[in-house]
């Protein structure tokens, strides 16, 4: 009963997040959103006693990316910008709705077939690379696992937050010379005034 | 229909996210928001995979979550540094307009 009522609360709190992320017209909005999807995933990930990636997905998504994204929303002033729906290439939405129904329609082909009953939807070997275990914490099992099992995968992901810091530092990076815009329909008369604002 | 989770509810619910995702990216045009629904496409993945780490009983589908996350995380990072780039010089700019950032 409590883990119907909580998958139940976390599964609403998941899909009304994402359907506010894409429906959004102001992008504050799509990102406050997609905190409450991400909150909605963290409390899925303790039900299913995963408690360091419950953790982690606070800390990082929630706490980091977001945070993030919404220094750039506001840095940029976008928010005042109401995001117009309209649609340059025509097809786009028909298509999109085909995708969606294309998805929808492989989730439901493979809940059919298996009658509903998600043993007979795997189709994978039990522990295949590391048992789970009910006598050590879930931190000890994955902190052990990443250190002897994937240490080089973990040291390769070290380099590669390295190589993303330092790629996002050059291109943020003020140029000194500003070479002139080809012609634009939306662009405004000038290169943007807004020294003041991030400098 | 008996009201016991199992572990289809938690696919289900991961396929249901994905969906929503992927018709996020291909209809929003402001590339923040576009952004946001990548973020929604991993985080659907995630939970499948620590859905079927409980099912097989395998703890290597939480560490590739772990890794996943740190994936996103710089993922993140150089998509709103592009981002940034972007729309410094073209304020109403869209997905459409990155070609202009080139060379």
């Amino acid at each position: 009963m409590v883990e119907l009522v909580t998958f139940g609360l976390a599964a609403i709190i998941v899909l009304g997040g994402a359907f506010g992320v894409v429906l959004s017209r102001n992008p504050v909005h799509a990102a406050l959103s997609l905190v409450a999807t991400l909150f909605g995933i963290a409390v899925l990930f303790i039900a299913q006693e995963a408690h360091l990636l419950a953790a982690v997905q606070v800390i990082v998504y929630t706490g980091a990316i977001v945070v993030l994204i919404l220094f750039v929303i506001m840095l940029l002033g976008i928010d005042r910008v109401d995001d117009v729906t309209a649609e340059p290439l025509r097809a786009q939405r028909g298509l999109a709705a085909l995708l969606a129904a294309g998805l929808l329609g492989c989730t439901g082909l493979l809940l059919w077939l298996a009658d509903g009953d998600a043993d007979r939807m795997v189709t994978g070997r039990q522990s295949a690379t590391a048992a789970l275990r009910s006598d050590e914490s879930n931190i000890a099992q994955i902190g052990r696992v990443l250190f002897t099992d994937y240490v080089v995968a973990f040291e390769i992901t070290a380099a590669l937050l390295t190589i993303a810091v330092v790629g996002a530092v050059v291109m943020a990076k003020r140029p000194s010379t500003l070479a002139p815009l080809p012609e634009h329909p939306d662009a405004p008369g000038a290169v943007p005034d807004d020294e003041e604002v991030a400098g | 229909m008996d009201f016991v989770v199992t572990d289809a509810w938690y696919l289900v619910l991961g396929a249901l996210l994905f969906t929503v995702g992927a018709v996020g990216v291909l209809v929003r045009r402001n590339p923040l928001v576009m952004l946001m629904c990548v973020e929604l496409m991993l985080n659907a993945v995630n939970l499948t995979f620590v859905t079927f780490s409980r099912m097989l009983g395998d703890v290597g589908g939480q560490a590739i979550v772990f890794f996943v996350l740190v994936v996103a995380a710089a993922e993140v990072v150089v998509g709103l540094g592009i981002t940034v780039a972007l729309l410094r010089r073209l304020p109403g700019g869209t997905a459409d307009d990155v070609s202009y950032l080139r060379g």
